[in-house]
C-alpha cells in the first residue's frame, strides 16, 4: 500500500522503527499534492524545501535514538489562520497577502515539537466566516469526492487535503460548524475540542468566545492522535482552560458503546434536510441501538433559535475582533498618497483587502452592537445563548451523548449559494448550538446519500470536558460501518 | 418594511472604516435587510428573567507573575508594516488640518 493512503499512527509507527523514513513520507505526500493540487486547491502554499529538511530533523533524532511521540515524522497540513514562522499566513484574505508571522501559534509550535512535518498551509473561507470556502480571495477549493462541488467551509482546504490523500492529518477551526461540516461533507473525521481546550494564541481571531481549534483525519484514532498532540492548558490564551486532557486516545481505541445512553436531538430534522442525510443518520441511530446503546428522543426547544442567536453574536465578536486590520502595523495599505488622513487609508484598505462575506459580517456586527439596537440584538443573542446552554444541560442529565446528522445536505454545487448568504448559514443548522454552548462534538462518516453519491456525517455531542466520548462513541461506530462497509468510506471515493 | 436602507448601510461602513462603492451599497443593503430579518427571531424567545452570557465557560482574570521576558524584537515587529521609518512604524497623518 502506498505511503499516502497509511493512517497516521501507522506511518508514526513505520517512522519510529525506522522501516521507513520521514523523509519518504514527505516526499510521498509532496508528489500528491504535486500531482493533484492543480485541480483540488487544497493548498494556498506548500513548500516542499522546509518540509523535507523538517522530516530530515525528525530521522536523525531517530537515528540518534531519541523517542519521540507518536506522531513524529508524520505529515500535516494547517489551515491558514495559524501562525507560522517561516511560512505565509494569509486567512485566506487579500489584506494579509504576503504576510509572514513573526511567532508560531500554540498548536503550530506544540506540533513542531511533536515532531510533525508541516507540508503548507490550506485553503479557507476569509477570516473562517464561510461554508463553502468560496468566500477565500485564493479561489475555492474543490471537493475531491466530486471537483463541481464544495468542501465545506471554513476548513475547507484542510478537509479536501486529508480527503484527497495530500496529508493525512490537518488541523481547522470551528467557530459555527467550520470542522465538522466540511469532515462530513468529504467523508472524513472532524473534531470540535471543548472551547478552551486548544489554545486560541496565534490562531487570527474571528469570534474569540466560538473559536476552537481541533483536527482532522481520516479515522477516529488519527484524530484523537492529533487531539492529544496540541491540547492542554496554555498560559498564553487566557480562556485555555487548567485541567488534564481528556483521554482521547484511549477512547477512541475504546470503540463499545454498550449501556450508553444516546439522544436524538428531536429539533434536527424534518423541512430542509435532505432525505438521503435523514436515511444514513437513521441507520447509524439503528447501529448505534444494535451495539447496545440506549436511544431515546431529546428535546432542546431554543436549538432551533441558536442560528439566529449565532448569526448576532459571531458577527458581533467579528466587527470588534477584525477592526484590528487598520492598514499601520501589518498587511495590506492602500492610497497612502501622502494627501489622505490615516482615517480615509484605513476605510480604503479595508474596501480592497476584505472580500463581501467579511464586509457584510462587520456591518452585521456593528449593527447589533449599535446604541438603540444592542438589547434586541446582541443582549437578546446572549440570553439565547444561556437558554442553549441550559437545553444542554438538561439534556445531559437524560443522555451521556447527542446525536444528528452534522450538515442538513451533502455538499452543494460552487456558486450555488454563493450570493444568498441565508441559504450559506443554513450549513451549520446543526452544528452552531454546541459552539455557543462550548462543549464538544465530533462529525464520522456515515455512508452516501441516495440521491448523490455523497457523504453524510453522523454528529455526536458530549458535555464539556467529556470530548473521550465523542471518540469512543465515534470509534464504535467507525468500526461497525467499517466492517459493513467493507473499508473506510473514503474508499469509496472516485479517483482524482 | 424594510430595516435597512441603503443610508443605514452607507452609516456603518463609515463606522466600520470601510469605504464601499455606490453599486456596494444597493447590494449590502438588500442582504443585510434579509439578515437581520431573519436574525430578528431571537425576539420571539422569552427571557426576560434570563442572564446573558457572554462565553460558554465561567471566566475569571488571569493573571501572571510580573516577570521581564523576552519579546518580539523590533525588526519582527517591524517586519510585516507597510512603512517603516527609524524603527517606527510610517502612518499617515491622524490630525486634521485644523488641528
Amino acid at each position: 500500500m502506498s505511503l499516502i493512503r497509511k493512517t497516521a499512527a501507522e506511518l508514526g509507527a513505520l517512522v519510529a522503527s525506522r522501516e521507513v523514513t520521514a523523509v519518504e513520507v514527505a516526499q510521498a505526500h509532496l508528489d500528491r499534492i504535486a500531482e493533484v493540487d492543480g485541480r483540488v486547491n487544497a493548498f494556498l502554499h506548500v513548500d516542499a524545501e522546509s518540509a523535507l529538511a523538517q522530516a530530515r530533523a525528525v530521522d536523525e533524532r531517530i537515528a540518534a535514538g531519541e523517542t519521540l511521540g507518536p506522531l513524529a515524522g508524520v505529515p500535516i497540513a494547517h489551515k491558514d489562520v495559524f501562525t507560522t514562522t517561516g511560512m505565509p499566513t494569509t486567512a485566506g484574505s487579500k489584506i494579509l497577502e504576503g504576510w509572514q508571522p513573526p511567532y508560531d501559534a500554540t498548536v503550530t509550535r506544540r506540533l513542531r515539537e511533536a515532531g510533525l512535518v508541516i507540508l503548507g498551509k490550506t485553503n479557507l473561507d476569509e477570516f473562517a466566516m464561510g461554508s463553502s470556502t468560496e468566500n477565500s480571495a485564493y479561489g475555492p477549493t474543490h471537493n475531491p469526492w466530486d471537483l463541481s462541488r464544495i468542501p465545506g467551509g471554513s476548513s475547507g482546504g484542510s478537509s479536501a487535503a486529508v480527503s484527497a490523500y495530500e496529508a493525512p492529518l490537518s488541523t481547522g477551526t470551528d467557530t459555527g460548524g467550520s470542522i465538522r461540516q466540511p469532515a462530513a461533507v468529504t467523508g472524513i473525521v472532524g473534531m470540535k475540542p471543548t472551547y478552551g481546550g486548544s489554545s486560541r494564541y496565534g490562531l487570527i481571531a474571528f469570534a474569540s468566545s466560538l473559536d476552537t481549534p481541533g483536527p482532522f483525519a481520516r479515522n477516529v484514532l488519527d484524530a484523537a492522535l492529533l487531539h492529544e498532540a496540541f491540547s492542554g492548558h496554555d498560559p498564553l490564551d487566557s480562556t485555555s482552560i487548567d485541567a488534564p486532557v481528556p483521554q482521547v486516545v484511549e477512547a477512541a481505541l475504546h470503540a463499545d458503546v454498550a449501556g450508553m445512553r444516546v439522544g436524538v436531538v428531536k429539533e434536527f430534522g424534518g423541512e430542509g434536510y435532505q432525505p438521503g442525510v435523514l436515511a444514513r443518520f437513521n441507520e447509524a441511530v439503528e447501529l448505534l441501538e444494535s451495539l447496545g446503546a440506549k436511544v431515546v428522543e431529546v428535546s432542546c426547544p431554543t436549538f432551533t433559535y441558536a442560528l439566529p442567536a449565532y448569526y448576532l453574536i459571531a458577527p458581533s465578536e467579528c466587527s470588534s475582533n477584525l477592526a484590528r486590520f487598520d492598514a499601520m502595523r501589518y498587511g495590506l495599505r492602500v492610497g497612502d498618497d501622502g494627501t489622505r488622513s490615516a482615517e480615509e487609508v484605513m476605510a480604503l484598505t479595508r474596501a480592497a483587502g476584505f472580500g463581501p462575506e467579511v464586509k457584510r459580517r462587520i456591518m452585521l456586527g456593528t449593527y447589533a452592537l449599535s446604541s438603540g439596537y444592542y438589547d434586541a440584538y446582541y443582549g437578546q443573542a446572549q440570553k439565547v445563548r444561556t437558554l442553549i446552554m441550559r437545553d444542554f444541560e438538561a439534556a445531559f442529565q437524560q443522555v451521556d451523548v447527542l446525536v444528528s446528522p452534522t450538515t442538513p445536505t451533502t455538499a452543494f454545487p460552487i456558486g450555488e449559494r454563493a450570493d444568498d448568504p441565508m441559504a450559506m448559514y443554513l450549513a451549520d443548522l446543526c452544528t452552531i448550538p454546541t459552539n455557543l454552548a462550548g462543549n464538544a462534538a465530533i462529525s464520522v462518516p456515515c455512508g452516501l446519500a441516495d440521491e448523490d453519491g455523497l457523504p453524510v456525517g453522523l454528529q455526536v455531542m458530549a458535555p464539556v470536558l467529556a470530548d473521550d466520548r465523542c471518540y469512543r462513541v465515534g470509534a464504535a461506530v467507525e468500526k461497525a460501518f467499517e466492517s459493513r462497509w467493507g473499508g473506510p468510506l473514503l474508499s469509496r471515493a472516485p479517483a482524482l | 418594511m424594510s430595516a435597512i436602507t441603503r443610508d443605514e448601510v452607507a452609516h456603518l461602513a463609515r463606522l466600520s472604516r470601510l469605504a464601499l462603492a455606490d453599486d456596494e451599497l444597493d447590494h449590502f443593503a438588500a442582504q443585510l435587510d434579509q439578515i437581520v430579518g431573519a436574525v430578528a427571531r431571537v425576539a420571539e424567545v422569552a427571557a426576560d428573567d434570563i442572564p446573558p452570557s457572554s462565553h460558554a465557560l465561567p471566566l475569571t482574570n488571569v493573571f501572571r507573575p510580573d516577570d521581564v521576558r523576552p519579546g518580539l524584537t523590533p525588526e519582527g515587529a517591524l517586519s510585516g508594516a507597510p512603512a517603516v521609518e527609524d524603527d517606527r512604524f510610517r502612518v499617515p497623518r491622524i490630525l486634521g488640518e485644523e488641528e
